[in-house]
């Protein structure tokens, strides 16, 4: 008897430890380890053609004919490639294994990285100010960027729009040059990646290389160090798995520099700096507003926190004019004083009270705040897992993401200037016991952000993969929808914010229509 | 042998999930002993990584539980143990909506294989296996205020007690295995972005010593508990928003006392206070619990 319950105890004892250890398997497959290598459907041999954001021409600036592949030095290069080869390690074999889904959506996974990373409204001060994020010293407290949805959007947009420009440039001197890629000239080299018969001077992973490094050297200038490594990382993987020879690449990571200094000159006068605001700005919002006999929006952060950006609808987009951004303003909101708002402001209140689970899931899905790389990131995430099941060329990835960007960045821009032409409350503003499932943003209501990155997401990727718009329609819903879930929204809000989104999405279509790719 | 004829739960409520029985006493055979349970535990300072602050926009973050345990005395050397919290969060200040709901199911097999007697101390060793797992759906991705982490736990526990008439002393040490989770999001950043809704938990290791005065009418102990995250975990960034998968390490102290009635044996009082001494990404918490237990002998009634 005895012995049985000592054995029983035993065992169950082991048994239960076992069990549990055994279905607590750490193993995790994200989404993103699962991309196939890039595999273009059509190489776009003739994107050199294609309409460019701010180069002049694709030569605007000029990259040297590289050395014939019958020389000698090309062959010192061919042997690189080999001696790589024949000591490939496995960390090496995982380098080439990730990048080989495409510099484009690489990069702008690292990207949302940074974003996420950065995405930290500032600590306050003692004295129950806050400091400001500063770009001539990035690494005071609080560390520069606070990367928040408008400058996460500028950023993207920057990003993709300059990669686009640069691999435009570099179809127009692969199809210039001719260079054959490495295999093609010693077929005897082993290629680990699948071969293509477009030309392989400059290579396009080194022209997004050089490009891509350094806008976000200027972006987030603390990951300088995260990002060389990154770059290397490339460079490495295009030499090892025998795509490119090493002068394929330095040409490109040259050809992207020069180009990226374009974008960073525009970058630098396009009024994202002086987006913040000045305390007189913030107090003139407040009193305009009022003078309307309409109730100002405050910060429902304790320390009262400055409005976010206030001034970014003044920034200067890629496709709109500052007259199509009033142009496309929405109609004010309804009065705080109206039988609509008190009507839309109940509504508000009854879903703060729900309890649904449905609900919960929903606003945090599609959440994207503090810590996480913001609405324009998700839809970029959205948008890579799409592209990726398309078989695109690396120049269609470009340029695709450089619609999608420039048209979030559009939005934001819209939404902002919306936000503070009409400076007004949040719900919980107007109802202290409205409780939210999500933070409130700090900046005024009308229209929803989500709403609009999502509608002007939507509308670009409904135009380039129309077979799924039904798709990206729901989702666009969703994400609007989820921010009156969590009660920090009006319905005014979502829907006119929806609206607003596709009319900016409409004009990065308008160029699609236009831009040589289509 | 040790006869503490009426003996309960005593117990060092840590994080809520991980409850256990761990103190140095067996429930009798065929006794079942059952209860309630209420903590009312408090913050309004934690640690971000290891700087202290206060958020104004939560200002102090309430956790409140009403849990159901019972014991069963399968022998005297093996007892069966469970709990059951309904909980309630709240934060005094900001807007974020608390929460309520009930959480984990734990369940513990407690065993003792070694008793020994030399002279007038009597020497113990437990071993410990529990299993614990969400009862409801609640949202774990929602830092301060989830209700829990949805983790199935796995805890084994090593234990040894050392009596010498009213006075003893109990170490243990344990190893919380923790299952991955699923949140609500498709994707999570830790120190780079990750592309999944499931979410790897730290494991955790945890360490308790609790010395006092124990008789059959009356234990009055204090507490020490050690419970540092393993491997996997990180830390909360200046200014972020926790997440489930970051490293929560706590030193608490506590005392804890019980009384059993001396007309009515079978009815016993709990109670005990206990606080953070030091973290790391977690409240520096106040948390007293208070809560009355009943023994059914089953041998009796059926004899």
């Amino acid at each position: 008897m005895k012995n049985s319950i000592t054995k029983t105890a035993y065992t169950s004892l082991i048994a239960l430890f076992l069990a549990c250890t055994y279905s607590c398997s750490d193993e995790i497959t994200e989404r993103n380890q699962e991309f196939h290598a890039l595999n273009p459907s059509n190489i776009d041999a003739l994107a050199g053609t294609w309409k460019t954001y701010l180069l002049t021409t694709p030569d605007e600036f000029p990259l040297d004919a590289p050395v014939a592949t019958t020389t000698p030095a090309y062959t010192r290069e061919i042997n690189e490639i080999k001696s790589y080869q024949a000591s490939i390690t496995e960390e090496q074999k995982s380098i080439i294994k990730y990048w080989s889904a495409g510099g484009v959506l690489r990069w702008n996974e690292i990207m949302r990285t940074l974003v996420a990373r950065h995405n930290r409204p500032p600590y306050q001060n003692e004295d129950g100010t806050y400091p400001a994020p500063s770009a001539a010293n990035p690494f005071a407290n609080p560390q520069f960027p606070f990367s928040n949805p408008p400058f996460a959007a500028r950023a993207y947009a920057y990003v993709s729009a300059a990669q686009a420009d640069a691999l435009i440039a570099a179809w127009h001197y692969k199809k210039l040059y001719n260079r054959a890629a490495p295999y093609t000239v010693d077929t005897n080299l082993q290629v680990l990646i699948p071969k293509s018969t477009l030309p392989a001077y400059p290579s396009e992973d080194g022209v997004l290389s050089g490009v891509t490094v350094e806008l976000l050297k200027l972006l987030f200038p603390t990951e300088i160090a995260y990002i060389d490594g990154k770059a290397d990382e490339e460079k490495l993987y295009r030499i090892i798995s025998g795509a490119n020879v090493r002068s394929d690449v330095e040409a490109g990571i040259g050809l992207g520099r020069k180009i990226a200094a374009k974008f960073i000159a525009r970058a630098a006068t396009d009024g994202a700096g002086a987006a913040i605001g000045t305390p007189e700005i913030w107090a003139q919002l407040e009193s305009t507003t009022a003078a309307k006999g309409e109730t100002p929006w405050i910060s429902l952060e304790s320390p009262k926190r400055p409005p976010m950006l206030p001034l970014f609808g003044k920034v200067k987009s890629f496709l709109m004019t500052p007259e199509m951004v009033v142009a496309s303003r929405p109609v004010a909101p309804p009065s705080t004083k109206s039988e609509q708002f008190a009507k839309e402001l109940a509504e508000v209140k009854a879903f703060s009270k729900d309890a649904s689970k449905d609900h919960i899931k929903i606003v945090t899905f599609w959440a994207d705040g503090v810590g996480t790389y913001t609405p324009p990131g998700h839809w970029n995430a959205i948008a890579a897992e799409t592209f990726a099941t398309q078989d695109y060329s690396e120049v269609r990835w470009a340029r695709n993401m450089a619609l999608l960007n420039i048209a979030m960045m559009d939005a934001a821009i819209s939404c902002w200037d919306a936000k503070y032409t009409y400076f007004n409350p949040r719900p919980s503003q107007m109802d202290s016991s409205i409780k939210t499932t999500t933070g409130v943003p700090n900046f005024p209501a009308y229209v929803s952000g989500h709403s609009t990155f999502s509608g002007a997401a939507c509308t670009v990727l409904s135009h380039i993969v129309p077979s799924q718009s039904e798709s990206f329609k729901s989702m666009a819903k969703q994400a609007s929808d989820s921010r009156m879930f969590g009660a920090i929204h009006y319905r005014s809000d979502c829907e006119k914010g929806l609206i607003l989104g596709e009319t900016v999405g409409n004009f990065a279509v308008t160029r699609a229509t236009t831009d040589g790719a289509e | 042998m040790k006869k503490i004829y009426i003996s309960c739960l005593l117990f060092l409520p840590l994080f809520m999930s991980a409850q256990t029985d761990i103190d140095g006493i067996m429930m009798s055979k065929n006794n079942f002993c059952v209860g309630a349970v209420y903590q009312h535990s408090s913050w309004d300072e934690y640690w971000e990584g290891s700087f202290k602050r206060t958020n104004l926009n939560l200002g102090t973050v309430t956790t409140q539980s009403v849990a159901v345990m019972g014991n069963y005395g399968v022998s005297d050397k093996l007892n069966v143990i469970f709990s059951a919290p309904y909980v309630e969060t709240n934060a005094s200040a900001g807007t974020m909506k608390g929460q309520k709901g009930v959480q984990d199911l734990s369940l513990t097999l407690k065993y003792m294989p070694i008793e020994k007697t030399i002279g007038k101390a009597t020497y113990s060793v437990y071993a410990l296996g529990s299993f614990s797992a969400p009862l409801s759906n609640y949202p774990a991705d929602y830092l301060p205020l989830s209700l829990g982490s949805q983790s199935k736990t796995a805890v084994l526990r090593i234990m040894g007690d050392y009596q010498r008439e009213n006075f003893f002393s109990t170490i243990s040490g344990a190893y919380i295995k923790r299952a991955n989770i699923t949140i609500d999001r498709n994707s999570y950043l830790t120190d780079e972005v990750h592309y999944t809704n499931e979410v790897d938990m730290p494991d955790a290791v945890s360490v308790n010593f609790r010395a006092g005065y124990r008789s059959n009418r009356l234990i009055a102990e204090f507490v020490i508990d050690n419970w540092v995250t393993q491997a996997g975990g990180f830390d909360i960034t200046k200014n972020n928003m926790p997440f489930p998968s970051n490293t929560m390490n706590a030193l608490k102290y506590g005392v804890n006392a019980k009384y059993t009635f001396k007309k009515i044996p079978e009815l016993s009082l709990v109670g005990g206070y206990n606080y953070v001494v030091e973290g790391r990404n977690v409240g520096k918490s106040d948390a007293i619990y208070g809560g009355i237990f009943y023994v059914i002998n089953f041998k009796k009634a059926t004899n």
